[in-house]
């Protein structure tokens, strides 16, 4: 990635190394960092649909409310898909830390099918709502509601793409190191999403039913 | 087949635009033909299209940077003269539909296209230099938000040529940008340009915390690194919190326009508000994000010109990051107007005040800094000079619109639009043109011409005042801003000084254009062969001017802030050449070649042609699965390459 | 590197003193400057007394920043020099003292000022209010009396001396109501009411504008907001009731299509709840101009 010492180089005094002395980090911390660095910045982004929909979510515009609409036992199925997609995703990663390719695809595929069935789940609540005449157009609620909730699932695509393609690599080339770090890039993502998931749980279910 | 664009989407029957568009089509495919007639591609592509150095990147944000800034400037001289010439029952030469674009850009180009290709130059020269490492953490990813950029700004630019820019001043409010009442393509320019480009914003944001935060030489602690790192680490840190809030809100807003939702819509429940706020959550920072590199380099400058180190470095860190901290929580100062009750306006009046207390010390830090120093006089230390003057009147009359009921009477007034630029000019571009001069003879070997920069700086400086103190009494007198034509003719005469004030600063600018020419039309008397051409404290002046790809041959070792003053008076020998070969990262097209299909996929989605959205993403995204399948993305430079450039070094060093 | 010091240029000297007198001769007491209200007044006394406040500290600096460069430049040999001290800590205590104060200081008028000119406080000891229902439109401003039930097109005629109610809305996209003589400006919003509350001392007519840029006719988006003595007011009325349309949804549709420079003009009547009509009329998107190009497509 990026010509830097992947030791750390010989420190002038003891007490430098513990106040950011030690000189250039580790490839591997540096990605990692960076990665976690980019995951804070799409929680910003989150936290701006949120702050939307929590204005917004009031204003129906003569349409339907969230009571109406929300079936929470659907939603509880596709959460239960995505924290178990990411229990799963934790002893892939430990597969794969393990340098055990075997396990390591058979947690990926676990893992993509529930992310899988989490989207199928959404996708047909969305299809629903659009159906019965609450498509996001309809009112300034469901707008937020489509955007915070949709910005979610295209992050969660986008992550089983991903993951998919790391698959490709990791059986083309093995678990070596460059394919290590971006596999804890892709585990730190789809952890993150299951917390930003949580969020919407919260904020957009349960309390849009309440 | 095309979607909505059509030969009207060309301003055949406008002249103005017509000409301008054919002007710099010529211009482009002049310079395109040159470079091909000169047989450039090759070298051009090899060490400049491709490279993943910082050093590179650097001077390409500028020249992007300062090309932008000559068009914004001729927006800006454009709207002078219409504000000069249409007064009473005169029209002027613009019509409004014309003259509310012009606008529009200039304040789009000029933040977005300007100042912060400006700042992020500087800061990737700079930065790896003075923390004595050999890149960025991301060199690839670096390239990559570089030509992201340039997508940007060429998309705002093809506006001129190809339909036609947004009249909604460039905070774009809706319900003004929403389809209802600005259902053409201009809207739609706007928000992907900026969509595109603050993507390459946010992946700068992320390299640059990791490397400052990651990437420093053995022994650099926090407090061992120069105060423009501080800076910028600061600076990076807002872009990564605050850039996000921006493509949220633009994504709303297109949701809007492409998809007929109700995020910001008078009717279904929209809430316009809803976007001043986030908008200006994103908009205060980024004004912040502009200053503080130009703080940073005004403390690089004023301790090397002082000769003495900078007063207080820690208080300059504190200072720092507490403005860091607080730019997060004003953002409301800039609708004080828009009726949200005594206490809350009074609670962000009190916080942009609170602004101040670190902005003050910071000046306080840089006078003492020259107390007691020995001051030379050159082109950078003027600009500091004219800076600290300049920016106190520009924070003096900042804090007074944080005031709200002075806010209630001085709002979107002209004497607001004299403060920003105060601030702006006086602030931004007198450090980015400080930080050019001073900065210059390290990344290309030579130094600039002297009395022109000299010249240019008393031009703007002039010039400045002339455009600006004007505006200040014309906002007092109840002028408005956005103004096509004035209905007072008693403004007249002020009207005149800020176009006089315009004049001015393009002569300053001319001088630049020529200092640069005669700069390297004389560069042989001016090459800089010890690398430290002002007696420099921090190490970029320990490389070689223009440095090898690889920076420094050993990290140092680092024991002092200061670093390589300290090793100059120790009379540390410069370390030895390693014996092993150093790994650098391999040049890689991902950067243009990624641009190339977001040029497209903007333009695509920007006039509707969806099957050539479908196609640009797809590109993209088979490029960036190509990139990443690469593991081999280094190359060596082996031992002997190493020894061989630092005898030459040497001997230009033994030469002086 | 010595390049020489900044010589005193004595044709750059004129020029200034030339411009600055320019400058104040052009500098005439009107807008902000020239209050005709108590709002204004004390909003112009506010802008004075702060900026009074942060010259006692800008001038020094400015007057430090060209002194120190000037005495410490490497030619001057009578400069003591050598005070490589980096961190000075009582030095330190009064230089972040001094903005904290001057901070501390503001803030009080900050909070202060924020309370006692809140534009929704009504003014009193003056008597009953006249109210005023404000409509920015695409691009004029219709003023609706609900007590007078008359309404009058870029034209606020308003009684001397007694406090005047608004409530301000807008038909299309944001604006800002803003008389500088008078007092403050507010956002003009479709969907919502914004208040403020004005009152001028003296008869005289005043420059009223939109000072949020709304569009292609926003430069001609002015009116006169015109003072009268009390017995005038009452006059204009009565004339105002015998001539003129009606303002209902059929005259107030053909007003909301988009036009500039629109010469005043009055309605004799309003229908009842026009304003809140209109604000609902807002809100359903019934005036927006939909698909045609009216607003430089």
């Amino acid at each position: 990635m990026t010509a830097i010492d992947t030791v750390p180089a010989e420190v002038p005094t003891g007490q430098a190394r513990g106040r950011g002395g030690g000189g250039p980090a580790p490839t591997r911390v540096v990605v990692a960092y960076g990665f976690w660095i980019f995951i804070l910045s799409d929680m910003i982004m989150f936290a701006a649909l949120f702050a939307a929909y929590a204005v917004l979510s009031g204003n129906t515009a003569g349409g339907p409310s969230g009571r109406e609409l929300f079936n929470l036992r659907s939603v509880f199925i596709e959460t239960m898909c995505l924290l178990l997609s990411s229990y799963t995703c934790g002893l892939g990663a430990l597969s794969a830390e393990r340098r055990q390719p075997a396990r390591f695809f058979l947690f990926a595929a676990l893992t993509f099918v529930l992310g899988g069935a989490f989207l199928l789940i959404e996708c047909t609540e969305f299809a629903g709502m659009v159906a019965r005449g609450a498509g996001p157009e309809r009112s300034a609620f469901l707008s937020s509601f489509f955007t915070l909730v949709g910005t979610h699932g295209v992050h969660v695509t986008g992550g089983l793409l991903w993951l998919a393609y790391m698959v490709a690599q990791t059986m083309s080339k093995g678990l070596r190191a460059s394919v290590l770090r971006r596999l804890l890039c892709w585990s730190l993502f789809w952890h993150a999403l299951d917390i930003v998931w949580v969020g919407v749980l919260t904020l957009v279910y349960l309390m849009g039913v309440t | 087949m095309l979607g909505r664009l059509t030969w009207s989407a060309i301003p055949f029957n406008e002249p103005l635009p017509l000409v301008s568009a054919i002007v710099v089509v010529l211009v482009i495919l002049a310079v395109l033909g040159f470079i091909t007639v000169k047989g450039w591609w090759p070298y051009l592509w090899n060490e400049w299209i491709t490279s993943v150095d910082h050093k590179r990147i650097g001077v390409m944000y500028m020249t992007l940077g300062l090309v932008m800034l000559l068009r914004g400037f001729a927006d800006a001289i454009m709207m002078r003269t219409q504000q000069a010439i249409a007064i009473g029952d005169a029209q002027g030469y613009l019509p409004p539909d014309h003259y509310n674009q012009i606008f529009s850009a200039h304040g789009t180009i000029m933040i977005f296209f300007v100042a912060m290709p400006l700042v992020i130059g500087l800061m990737n020269f700079v930065v790896p230099l003075q923390l004595g490492v050999r890149d960025v953490a991301f060199p690839t990813l670096n390239s990559v938000s570089f030509w992201l950029t340039c997508t940007g700004a060429l998309l705002v630019n093809m506006s001129l040529v190809i339909g036609n820019f947004a009249r909604t001043s460039w905070w774009n409010y809706p319900p003004l940008s929403e389809l209802a009442f600005s259902p053409d393509v201009g809207v739609d320019y706007y928000l992907w340009s900026l969509q595109i480009s603050g993507i390459g914003t946010l992946l700068t944001g992320v390299n640059f915390v990791t490397t400052i935060l990651k990437l420093r030489a053995p022994g650099m602690t926090y407090f061992r690194m120069p105060v423009f790192c501080w800076t910028s680490l600061a600076v990076n840190m807002m872009i990564v919190a605050v850039f996000p809030i921006l493509t949220a809100t633009f994504v709303m807003l297109l949701l809007d326009r492409y998809l007929g939702m109700h995020f910001f819509t008078n009717d279904g429940g929209g809430n316009p508000m809803m976007y001043v706020n986030l908008f200006w959550a994103w908009g205060h920072p980024e004004v912040y994000i502009l200053i503080l590199p130009a703080f940073g380099i005004f403390s690089e400058v004023v301790a090397t010109f002082s000769g003495k180190g900078l007063f207080s470095y820690r208080s300059m860190v504190l200072a720092t990051l507490g403005i860091c901290v607080l730019s997060l929580m004003v953002w409301l100062h800039h609708f004080f107007t828009m009726g949200a009750g005594a206490n809350v306006n009074a609670i962000f009046g009190i916080m942009s005040s609170i602004i101040a207390v670190p902005t003050g010390v910071k000046v306080f830090n840089w006078l003492f800094t020259m107390y007691r120093g020995r001051v030379v006089f050159t082109t950078p230390i003027l600009f500091t000079v004219g800076f600290m003057v300049t920016f106190v009147i520009g924070g003096l009359t900042g804090v007074l619109l944080a005031v709200p009921p002075v806010d209630f009477v001085l709002h979107n007034s002209a004497f607001l639009v004299a403060h920003f630029h105060n601030v702006i000019i006086g602030g931004v571009l007198f450090g980015v043109l400080a930080g050019y001069n001073y900065w210059f003879p390290k990344v290309f070997g030579f130094t600039l011409d002297e009395r022109l920069g000299k010249a240019s700086f008393w031009c703007w400086l002039v010039g400045f005042y002339l455009a600006f103190t004007p505006l200040y009494v014309l906002g007092l007198m109840g002028m408005t801003r956005r103004l096509q034509h004035i209905a007072d003719p008693s403004w007249r005469p002020l009207l005149l000084v800020a176009e006089l004030g315009a004049v001015v600063i393009l002569v300053g600018i001319l001088c630049q254009i020529a200092q640069l020419y005669v700069s390297i039309r004389t560069r042989d008397q001016r090459r800089d062969l010890t690398g430290d051409p002002w007696n420099g404290r921090t190490l970029e002046w320990s490389t070689a001017s223009p440095p090898p790809p690889y920076n420094f041959a050993a990290l140092p070792k680092i024991e002092t802030i200061d670093a390589f003053w300290q090793m100059k008076h120790a009379g540390q020998v410069p370390a030895e050449p390693p014996r092993e070969a150093i790994e650098m990262p391999r040049n890689s097209p991902i950067g243009i070649v990624t641009a190339f299909f977001a040029t497209i996929t903007g333009f695509a989605l920007i006039w509707h042609i969806w099957w050539m959205v479908l196609v640009g993403l797809i590109a993209a995204a088979i490029a960036v699965l190509a990139f990443g399948w690469i593991d081999d993305r280094e190359r060596e430079i082996s031992p002997a390459e190493i020894a061989q450039f630092e005898r030459a070094r040497s001997g230009q060093r033994r030469s002086t | 590197m010595q390049l020489g010091p900044r010589r005193r240029n004595p044709g750059l000297i004129r020029m200034g003193i030339l411009c600055t007198a320019l400058l104040v001769a052009s500098c005439q007491q009107t807008g902000i400057l020239d209050p005709r209200g108590p709002i204004a007044s004390a909003e112009r006394l506010l802008m004075v007394n702060s900026t009074a406040i942060m010259l006692v500290v800008v001038v020094p600096v400015i007057v430090a920043t060209l002194g120190f460069a000037w005495w410490y430049r490497s030619s001057n040999p009578r400069a003591s020099r050598s005070w490589d001290q980096s961190y000075e800590g009582r030095l330190e205590f009064v230089l972040w003292s001094i903005p904290v104060l001057i901070v501390i200081l503001l803030g009080g008028v900050i909070w202060i000022g924020s309370h006692e000119l809140d534009p929704r406080t009504p003014i009193s000891g003056k008597g009953d209010p006249v109210k005023i229902d404000v409509v920015a439109l695409d691009w004029k401003w219709l003023f609706i009396y609900p007590d007078q039930g008359v309404a009058a097109v870029n034209e606020m005629v308003i009684p001397a001396g007694k406090p005047i109610r608004l409530q301000i809305t807008s038909a299309t996209v944001m604006n800002s109501f803003f008389v500088p003589q008078l007092g403050g400006q507010v956002y003009a919003m479709g969907g919502m009411t914004t208040q403020l509350n004005l009152l001028s001392d003296q008869p005289g007519d005043y420059a009223g504008f939109s000072a949020n840029f709304s569009g292609d006719g926003f430069s001609d988006m002015r009116f006169v907001a015109r003072a009268v003595p009390p017995g005038d007011f009452d006059a204009w009325v009565a004339r105002a009731r015998g001539t003129g349309p009606a303002l209902d949804d059929a005259s107030y549709a053909a007003l909301a299509k988009p036009s500039k420079a629109v010469p005043p003009s009055t309605y004799r009547t309003v229908a009842p709840d026009m304003f809140q009509h209109i604000i609902e009329r807002t809100l359903s998107g019934a005036d927006e101009p939909g698909s045609s190009h009216q607003h430089g497509g």
